[in-house]
C-alpha cells in the first residue's frame, strides 16, 4: 500500500531512482574492481564529482520540496547547505589534531596563526562524530525555524521572501569572511585528514562517501514523497495555489509552510555535509548569494513540481557546467544566464515538461486520454485563469500578487 | 491614439537636458572660479620677484654660491643670511636643499642647480633650465642637526608668504614640530601684523602652546583660555600634559576644562562628520534603489539585472573620458546622458524581449533577468577585461572642503549627494506632472481602464522599464566617481538597494528617499562600534527584524490596492 503510494504511483521517479541505484552499484565495482588500464575503469576524480552531484540533487530536491510544491522560492539556500557544511567541516578540523603545520594538539591551524590561546565554545564537542552529526541537522534546522517563523508569521510571502533569504544568506557570508568569527575566515576549513579514522582522500573513503550521498538522496526522496502524497502534501500544494483561500478553510498556513522550510533545510545541511568531505574545502563563497540562487534554476531546468526533476535538472546542469568550465570558463556563465532567460520563457515546466508534452502528444495520436500525474505549477500567482494569458499584458492589473505591488507611486 | 500620446514623446529629451544642464552648471561656475584664484597670485608673485631682485643680487648670488661651499655649521649660518635677504627664490632653494635636491659643480664659482623628480636641473640663481653636460654637477651634502634648522628656517620663510594658505601651512608645521624661542619671537611679531583671520587664530594657538609653559600663572592659564576653543591634536596632548603635571591646582583644573571642551566639541564634529558619510552613503543607495523602486514598486517587477544596468553606466563614463582624453572636467556632461540614453535602451530591449513575457509571474522574472545579469556581466567581462578600470576624476570633484582639523567633507561625495537629490526630484516631477507620469500611474493603478480610455499600455510599460534602467546608468556614473569600475561593481549594491525598497515600503518614491537615508545613516553609525562588516551584517539583521513589525516598509500603501 505505501510502496503504492510512493513509488509505483510515481514512474518518472523510479525511472530516476533506478539509475541512480545502478550508478551505485556500477561506480564502485568499476572503481575498485576494473584495472585501471581497462577502458571500464572509473577514475576515483569521477567517484569524487559524481558524489557531488548527488549532494547537489538532494540541495535540489529541498529547493523543489519548498518551491514546486509550496511556492516558496528560498534564494537563500545556499546559506543551510554551508551550515551544514561548517559543522563537518569543524568535525574534520578537530580529527586533523596535531598533524596541523603548528602541531597544536588542540587548536585548528588558523587559532594558531591568529594567537587564539584557547577554543572557543562553539568549537567544543565537535571532536566526537555523533555531536557533529547532531549539529548538522540541528544548526540549519534552528535557523530555518526562527527565520520562517519570523517571515511566515508576518506573512512575507512571494518575491519579498525570497529577497530576504538572499539577504540571509549575504549577511552570513559577510560574517563568515570575518576572521574573528572562529571559522578560519577568507580560506575556511581545509586540509582535512581523516574522517572517522579513514584517511579522507583514500578511493575506499572516497567511495563509501559516494555511496553514502546515493542512499541519502533516496532516503530523502522516498521522505520527500512521502509528504506530497500525505494529506499534509495535499494542504501544501493548496497553499502554493491558492494561500489566502487555504488559510480561511481552517488550515494553519503558516505551520505548514514553518515545518516544510525546516525540513527542507535540514536536508540542505545534510547535504552539505556530505559535499564537504568530498570536496575538501568549505570557506564562506558557499554563502554566496549566486550559488544559492543557481541552485533554483537546477530544479527550474529539471522541472519543479516533480521530485525526480530536481535531480534530473541538478544531474545535467552541473554535467553542463563540468563540460563548459573546461573547455571555455568564459562562456559558461552565457550559458547560465541564457538558461535562466530560455527555462523561464520556453519550458516553464523544466526538461520532464518537455519529456511529458512529447508523450502526452504520441498519446493523444493514438487518441489514449490518460491525465497527467503530476501536476505542475506554472504561476506563483494565486490565480489560475491567469496563467495561459500570460502573453497578454491585461493580466497583471486582475491579478491581485501584482496589483498589491503596483498601486499609486507617491 | 496616436495624438494623444504625442505630447509626452519630448520627456526623455527634458530629462536630459535639465539634467545636464544641473551639471554643467556647477562644472563651469567652479573652473571660473579657481581659474581667477591662480591668475592672481601668480601676478602677485611676478611683481615681488621684480622689486626684489633689484635690490640683492649681487649679495643673493654670492650666498647661494657660499651655501655650497665649506663646513656644514658655517652653511646653516649662511642660509640663516640668505633667508634675510627676503627673496622669492629663497624659499624654493632651501627647500631643495632640505630635500637633497640641490646640486652644484665644485669649484671657485660654482654652478648652483635645483633637480626635479624627471631628473632635469634649472639654474638656482637664473631659473633658466641648464641643458648639456651635467655630470659635474654633485647633491649638496647636509647632516640631520642641519636638516631640522632648514626645516625651521624654511617655516619662517613660509610665514612671510604672500598666500594664506601657505602661510596657514607653515604656521601648523611649526605648531606640529613643536614651537622653540627662535619661531616664538618671530609668531609674536607676525601675530599683530597678520591680516587673514584663519592664519592669525593659528598663530595665537602657537603662541598659547609655547605660553603653555612659561612660569608665569597668568600667562598658562590666559593660554589655556585661548587654547580651549582649538581642535588641533598638538593642542589636546600638550593640554593633558599639563592637566596631570602642572604644578599650579589652578591651572591644572582650568587644563581639564579644557579638554572637556576640546573633547565635547570633537563628539560634535564627529557626530555632524558620521551624519555626512551617512547621508553620502545613503545618497549613493537612494541612486542605485531610485531605478529600482521604479520598476519593482510602479510596475511589480524585480530586475535583478539592475545592478549591471548601473555597471553599463559605469562603463559608459568610463568609455566617455577614453574617447575624450583630454576633457575629463566636462566629461561628465556628456557621460550623464549617454549612461541614461545607453542603459535605458538596454532596459527597453529586456522589457521588450523578456519581461513583457512574464507580466504577472514576479518569481520568474526574478529568474529571467538574474539570467540576463549575469550575461551582461560576462559580457562586460569580455569586452573591457574582467580588471577593474579606473575613472579619472575631474579636478573640481576631488579633494576636499576641510571645515576644521577633525572635519572635512569631500567635494565628490558632496556632489553626489546633490546630484542624488537632484535625480530623485526630477524622478517626482516626471512622474507627478508629465503625461508620461500620468499613464504610468493609471496603468499602474487599473491596467484594464487605462486601456479603455486609450493608453497604450505596452508601450507605458516600455517606458517605465527604459526610465528605471536609466536611472540605474545615470546611478552608475556616480559610482565610477567613488569606485572602481568592474564587471562585479553592480552585483555589490543590487542587494542594498533591494532593502531600501523593502525598508521603504513599495511604491513609494519618498520611502525610497527615507529608506535610503536612513539605512545609510545607521550603517555608518553601527561601523565605529562593530567595523563595516558586522555593521552590515546587524543592518540586515535588524531590516529581518523590521520587516516583522511592519511587512510593507515604513510607508505601506492604503487603501485596497495594499490588501491582497
Amino acid at each position: 500500500m505505501l510502496t503504492q503510494r510512493l513509488l509505483l504511483s510515481d514512474r518518472g521517479g523510479m525511472i530516476v531512482l533506478g539509475l541512480v541505484l545502478v550508478t551505485m552499484i556500477l561506480v564502485p565495482i568499476c572503481n575498485l574492481l576494473v584495472p585501471e588500464t581497462s577502458a571500464l575503469h572509473i577514475s576515483t576524480f569521477t567517484v569524487t564529482l559524481l558524489g557531488k552531484f548527488l549532494c547537489y540533487a538532494l540541495l535540489a530536491l529541498s529547493i523543489d520540496l519548498i518551491w514546486g510544491y509550496c511556492g516558496i522560492l528560498s534564494l537563500g539556500h545556499g546559506a543551510f547547505f554551508a551550515l551544514g557544511g561548517y559543522a563537518m567541516g569543524m568535525y574534520l578540523m578537530r580529527q586533523i589534531g596535531p598533524r596541523g603545520q603548528y602541531g597544536d594538539p588542540i587548536l585548528p591551524d588558523f587559532m594558531v596563526f591568529l594567537n587564539w590561546k584557547e577554543l572557543p565554545w562553539y568549537w567544543q564537542g565537535f571532536d566526537m562524530f555523533w555531536f557533529a552529526l547532531l549539529m548538522i541537522i540541528v544548526v540549519p534546522g534552528i535557523l530555518a525555524f526562527i527565520f520562517g517563523w519570523l517571515a511566515f508569521r508576518s506573512r512575507v510571502t512571494g518575491v519579498y521572501f525570497s529577497i530576504i533569504t538572499q539577504a540571509l544568506t549575504y549577511a552570513l557570508l559577510l560574517a563568515f569572511f570575518r576572521n574573528e568569527m572562529g571559522f578560519g575566515g577568507n580560506n575556511g576549513l581545509t586540509d582535512f585528514k581523516d574522517i572517522l579514522g579513514f584517511p579522507i582522500a583514500a578511493s575506499g573513503t572516497r567511495i563509501s562517501l559516494f555511496l553514502a550521498s546515493g542512499f541519502m538522496l533516496i532516503i530523502a526522496y522516498i521522505a520527500c514523497r512521502y509528504i506530497v502524497t500525505s494529506r499534509m502534501g495535499k494542504v501544501i500544494v493548496s497553499i502554493r495555489d491558492a494561500e489566502t483561500r487555504t488559510r480561511f478553510c481552517g488550515y494553519k498556513v503558516e505551520s505548514y509552510k514553518l515545518w516544510l522550510f525546516v525540513f527542507s533545510a535540514i536536508l540542505a545541511g545534510i547535504a552539505g555535509a556530505l559535499y564537504v568531505p568530498q570536496v575538501g574545502i568549505i570557506n564562506p563563497g558557499e554563502f554566496s548569494p549566486l550559488n544559492s540562487i543557481e541552485l533554483v534554476v537546477w530544479v527550474a531546468t529539471g522541472g519543479r513540481g516533480t521530485l525526480f526533476g530536481a535531480i534530473v535538472g541538478a544531474f545535467t546542469v552541473n554535467y553542463g557546467k563540468t563540460v563548459f568550465t573546461s573547455y571555455s570558463p568564459e562562456t559558461w556563465l552565457f550559458a547560465l544566464g541564457a538558461l535562466f532567460v530560455i527555462v523561464t520563457l520556453v519550458l516553464p515546466k523544466g526538461l520532464v515538461g518537455l519529456f511529458n508534452r512529447t508523450k502526452k502528444v504520441a498519446s493523444k495520436n493514438s487518441s489514449s486520454n490518460t491525465p497527467p500525474e503530476n501536476p505542475v505549477p506554472t504561476t506563483d500567482a494565486p490565480i489560475k485563469f491567469a496563467v495561459n494569458k500570460s502573453t497578454e499584458n491585461s493580466i497583471s492589473a486582475e491579478n491581485p500578487v501584482i496589483a498589491a505591488a503596483v498601486k499609486e507611486p507617491v | 491614439m496616436r495624438n494623444v500620446l504625442k505630447p509626452s514623446g519630448h520627456w526623455l529629451l527634458h530629462v536630459i537636458v535639465v539634467l545636464s544642464f544641473c551639471f554643467s552648471a556647477t562644472v563651469f561656475s567652479q573652473e571660473a572660479e579657481t581659474s581667477a584664484e591662480a591668475g592672481t597670485t601668480s601676478a602677485e608673485t611676478i611683481s615681488a620677484n621684480v622689486s626684489n631682485e633689484a635690490n640683492s643680487q649681487p649679495e643673493f648670488d654670492s650666498l647661494v654660491k657660499e651655501l655650497t661651499q665649506g663646513s656644514l655649521p658655517a652653511r646653516a649660518q649662511t642660509a640663516k643670511k640668505l633667508a634675510a635677504l627676503k627673496d622669492e627664490r629663497v624659499a624654493k632653494i632651501i627647500g631643495a636643499l632640505q630635500q637633497g635636491t640641490l646640486y652644484a659643480t665644485k669649484d671657485e664659482n660654482p654652478l648652483v642647480a635645483i633637480a626635479d623628480e624627471a631628473g632635469n636641473y634649472t639654474n638656482a640663481i637664473s631659473g633658466e633650465k641648464i641643458i648639456g653636460d651635467t655630470e659635474e654637477l654633485k647633491r649638496v651634502p647636509i647632516n640631520n642637526s642641519m636638516r631640522s634648522q632648514l626645516r625651521t628656517l624654511l617655516a619662517q620663510l613660509n610665514l612671510t608668504h604672500q598666500d594664506a594658505t601657505i602661510r596657514l601651512d607653515a604656521v601648523n608645521r611649526m605648531i606640529a614640530d613643536g614651537i622653540d624661542e627662535d619661531s616664538i619671537s618671530l609668531l609674536q611679531e607676525l601675530q599683530k601684523s597678520e591680516a587673514n583671520d584663519g592664519v592669525r587664530k593659528a598663530i595665537d594657538s602657537a603662541v598659547a602652546l609655547f605660553n603653555l609653559h612659561s612660569n608665569d600663572q597668568q600667562l598658562r592659564l590666559g593660554a589655556i583660555e585661548v587654547l580651549k576653543d582649538s581642535l588641533q591634536q598638538e593642542v589636546r596632548t600638550a593640554l593633558s600634559e599639563v592637566a596631570s603635571n602642572d604644578t599650579d591646582e589652578k591651572v591644572k583644573i582650568h587644563a581639564q576644562l579644557a579638554i572637556k571642551a576640546i573633547d565635547s566639541s570633537i563628539a560634535k564634529y564627529r557626530f555632524a562628520e558620521n551624519i555626512f558619510f551617512g547621508l553620502s552613503l545613503g545618497s549613493v543607495l537612494l541612486l542605485s534603489a531610485i531605478g529600482l523602486s521604479i520598476t519593482f514598486g510602479v510596475m511589480g517587477v524585480i530586475n535583478m539585472a539592475h545592478g549591471e544596468l548601473m555597471m553599463i553606466g559605469a562603463y559608459v563614463t568610463w568609455v566617455v573620458q577614453q574617447v575624450f582624453p583630454n576633457q575629463i572636467a566636462y566629461s561628465l556632461a556628456i557621460a550623464i546622458p549617454a549612461a541614461f540614453i545607453v542603459a535605458g535602451l538596454v532596459g527597453i530591449a529586456i522589457e521588450r524581449g523578456v519581461i513583457r513575457f512574464l507580466y504577472g509571474r514576479p518569481l520568474e522574472t526574478l529568474l529571467a533577468t538574474f539570467g540576463i545579469s549575469l550575461i551582461l556581466q560576462q559580457a562586460a567581462r569580455s569586452i573591457f577585461s574582467p580588471l577593474n578600470r579606473a575613472v579619472e576624476l575631474p579636478v573640481w570633484m576631488s579633494g576636499s572642503l576641510q571645515i576644521n582639523p577633525v572635519f572635512s567633507i569631500t567635494y565628490n561625495r558632496l556632489y553626489i549627494l546633490i546630484f542624488g537629490l537632484l535625480v530623485f526630484f526630477a524622478l517626482l516631477v516626471i512622474l507627478k506632472k508629465t503625461t508620461l507620469g500620468l499613464k504610468v500611474r493609471a496603468v499602474s493603478q487599473n491596467r484594464a481602464m487605462a486601456r479603455a480610455v486609450g493608453v497604450r499600455a505596452n508601450w507605458v510599460d516600455a517606458m517605465t522599464f527604459g526610465l528605471g534602467s536609466g536611472i540605474a546608468g545615470i546611478a552608475g556614473v556616480a559610482l565610477s566617481q567613488l569606485t572602481n569600475v568592474g564587471p562585479n561593481l553592480g552585483q555589490a549594491y543590487i542587494i542594498d538597494s533591494f532593502m531600501v525598497v523593502v525598508f521603504g515600503g513599495v511604491g513609494n518614491l519618498w520611502g525610497t528617499l527615507v529608506g535610503a537615508m536612513g539605512l545609510g545613516i545607521i550603517n555608518k553609525f553601527l561601523e565605529p562600534y562593530a567595523g563595516a562588516v558586522l555593521a552590515k551584517v546587524l543592518v540586515l539583521v535588524l531590516l529581518i527584524l523590521f520587516i516583522q513589525k511592519r511587512p510593507k516598509g515604513i510607508f505601506p500603501q492604503k487603501g485596497r490596492a495594499a490588501a491582497d
